[in-house]
């Protein structure tokens, strides 16, 4: 017997290898010397630029490696940086928060470079394995990370109802992949999935349409689409912030990643089903994540249902399923990543205590003691809440043109009005902050530089992508080119 | 056809006398002292008759998890002995990165100090 | 003598769909963390008859994978319900009300 070794290139997926081999260092360094580390920090913000390089080294490349398992696109890298761009923001946020709790811990970093991985997998993978393989990758980092404060009888018990509720869902997508399979009569390759889904569409079509709606659940959950969005504000709320931070911008666009790429390449031949499916849970998840998001006093919550309502809104760009709406999921990621990070940067500043300042109404004065912190969340919030001339609004305003462009005017108008339903929970932490006195003497606020540095850089961010969104909307445009249906 | 498995036959046989033989010499040369301790039949440490609602101690949840981890990586070991000969080095090379990094998993939880017993 | 697909996928549907109702109405967490493994098991009988019905091998690799994870996911599981054990002292899913479930 010869056994072909296909050939393949460590160097299109050097990004992987980088983070994955800087989080063995930390795991190994960490367990095997004595003594207080704090370098961690730098060390992961450095191995996470160095991935950073190789991917823009590696921009412009499209083919695929490993025996096909791998794609090596354009619609990837972008998605490797803004989850680059995650994952460094949210370790700049870390480091004052888990001291205070005592929780300044190698494993951290370790895991959020190996979540990071995961993720890249996901949005590089171009068989349902490696789908499988970088989700799972990125959830068991992520459940641990939920739970990082084990003392902590609430992130116990978020990252237990996270990891129980997850591999239930995993459950679901695999049993999707499995009937996928038996449709395709024995293929899990996207593009080759593509391919046999038509030609013997009669005989399998209702095994397919079982795998679809089973693979939406799987996704769904992952992005916290309603009705599977359950967990959402209860691990939101218990994690740790900054894996809030992190769970919420980073965790859904590499679901969202997988998601574009499985609907856009595998099923063109079943779009009319998919697409009402995906309309129905679109609507369902803005309207329930804003209406619900108005009766929140815990601002962690709000912002998870806030984090539901825009998963909600990159759904109906999934929905319109043609090229804008393709550079709109990647606009808008990226814009939230931001927006998102920042406003959870300003929740970690003003939480002091172990999380004593989480309600909304200790924002109430903000303004006056602190300006600067206000004025940022301010930005933040606006930018939530869709209104130019930040990248919420430029993101939004492109979701709903590719809407319209693609004729589904009603999901235009119904996620307009959510946006305009969401201004009131986003704006009532603005008019709280500058228009309310102090419930009390809210105490000195300890603005480490990192964390800092984190909210200026995400606020003028989220300003200037919004004012200028031209340069991404073309690295957007040309990442999108891969995809032959839209 | 049947002279095929003469090796198994043989196998069998010394098996079935490294077996006997150790059991044997064991019965002749072994101290027989008999306690109340020593003559519970081996249930894996624990009490054979007693309370089914016995509390573990979560030391062993521990090991077991660790076990559950390690073990089933051999998995992966099987399809790649199968054909390790035809693998060759590049084979050899893959299955080396795999164990390197279970290696660095062991070493992680050897450094932490979670296989003391104590 | 082979086994015809349809057993396997009736087999691994009904497994499955016992998992999902344990899922549901189980109420001590470990068994709750038994039946996601069986539902997994659902899914890797699922590949194994579709594997063997096409002569394709993906479906066995796939369940190697499946079965790997499954392994690691229950550890962190089963980790997470020490944690909780030592803080809470319970480990069922209704004394853990402390977010709203």
């Amino acid at each position: 017997m010869t056994l072909t070794i296909p050939t393949f290139s460590l160097i299109s997926i050097g990004p992987w290898l980088t983070l994955a081999l800087g989080a063995i260092l930390i795991l190994l360094v960490d367990a095997l010397s004595k003594g207080r580390k704090t370098y961690f920090p730098y060390f992961s913000l450095a191995v996470l630029a160095l991935a950073a390089f190789q991917t823009i080294d590696l921009w412009g490349a499209q083919s695929t490696d490993f025996a096909r398992m791998v794609y090596v696109d354009n619609f990837a890298f972008l998605f490797y940086l803004i989850l680059i761009l995650g994952a460094a923001l949210t370790i700049l946020l870390s480091r004052p928060y888990l001291e205070e709790w005592g929780k300044d811990m190698g494993e951290y970093y370790a895991l959020i470079l190996f979540a990071t991985v995961g993720m890249m997998m996901m949005a590089a993978s171009a068989h349902m394995i490696m789908i499988f393989l970088g989700l799972e990758v990125m959830s068991i980092a992520v459940y641990v990370l939920a739970g990082f404060f084990r003392e902590d009888a609430r992130s116990n018990e978020a990252a237990l109802k996270y990891l129980v509720l997850g591999a239930f869902a995993s459950a679901f997508l695999l049993f999707g992949m499995a009937f996928l399979y038996g449709a395709a009569g024995g293929s899990l390759y996207l593009d080759e999935l593509a391919k046999r889904l038509t030609d013997a569409a009669t005989l399998t079509k209702p095994l397919t349409l079982l795998a679809i709606a089973l693979l939406v659940v799987g996704f769904g959950f992952k992005v916290a689409a309603v009705p599977f969005h359950m967990w959402t504000p209860d691990v939101y709320e218990g994690a740790p912030t900054s894996i809030t931070a992190y769970m919420a911008v980073a965790v859904k666009a590499a679901a969202f990643a997988a998601f574009a790429r499985v609907f856009f390449l595998a099923f063109p031949a079943f779009h009319v089903n998919w697409h009402m499916l995906l309309w129905v849970l679109a609507v369902a998840t803005m309207t329930l994540g804003n209406v619900v998001a108005i009766a929140q006093t815990n601002i962690k919550r709000m912002l998870a249902y806030s984090s539901i309502a825009h998963a909600g809104y990159i759904l109906v760009a999934l929905v319109a399923a043609n090229q804008l709406g393709a550079v709109s999921i990647l606009y808008y990621l990226l814009a939230y990543t931001l927006m998102n990070i920042g406003a959870f940067g300003v929740v970690i500043l003003v939480a002091r205590k172990k999380d004593s300042y989480l309600n909304i109404y200790d924002y109430s004065g903000l303004a006056y003691q602190h300006p600067g912190l206000a004025a940022g969340m301010a930005v933040f919030m606006f930018a939530l809440a869709g209104m130019p001339p930040t990248a919420g609004f430029v993101g939004k305003f492109y979701i709903f043109s590719a809407a319209v462009q693609a004729g589904y005017i009603w999901l235009a108008i119904l996620g307009v009005m959510n946006s305009l339903v969401s201004v009131y929970y986003y704006l009532r932490i603005t008019v709280l902050m500058y228009m309310r006195p102090a419930e009390a003497d809210l105490g000195p606020i300890a603005f480490t530089p990192a964390v800092t540095a984190c909210v200026i850089a995400t606020a003028v961010a989220t300003v200037l992508v919004g004012i200028f969104p031209g340069w991404f909307y073309d690295l957007a445009m040309n990442s999108v080119k891969i995809f032959p249906s839209l | 056809m049947l002279i095929n498995y003469v090796p198994v036959l043989l196998y069998m046989g010394i098996v079935v006398g490294l077996i006997g033989s150790i059991v044997l010499l064991s019965e002749l040369l072994g101290k027989k002292r008999h306690t109340p301790q020593k003559d519970i039949p081996y249930e894996c440490g624990m009490d054979p008759i007693g309370d089914a609602r016995y509390r573990y101690t979560v030391r062993f949840y521990v090991i077991a998890m660790f076990f559950i981890v390690f073990d089933i990586e051999a998995i992966f070991l099987y399809p790649w002995g199968v054909i390790f000969k035809d693998l060759g080095w590049f084979g050899f090379a893959e299955m080396a990165i795999f164990v390197f990094v279970l290696v660095v998993g062991l070493a992680y939880v050897w450094g932490k100090g979670a296989l003391e017993w104590e | 003598m082979a086994v015809p697909l349809s057993y396997y996928l009736a087999l691994s549907v009904v497994l499955f769909a016992l998992g999902a109702i344990g899922v549901l109405i189980r109420r001590n967490i470990l068994i709750i963390l038994m039946c996601i493994e069986m539902m997994l098991n659902a899914v890797n009988i699922a590949f194994i008859g579709f594997a063997n019905a096409f002569q394709a091998i993906d479906g066995q690799m796939f369940v190697f994978f499946v079965m790997t994870v499954a392994a690691a996911e229950v550890a962190v599981g089963l980790a997470l319900v020490v944690a909780i054990f030592r803080n809470r002292a319970t480990v069922y899913v209704d004394d853990l009300n402390i977010l709203k479930w």
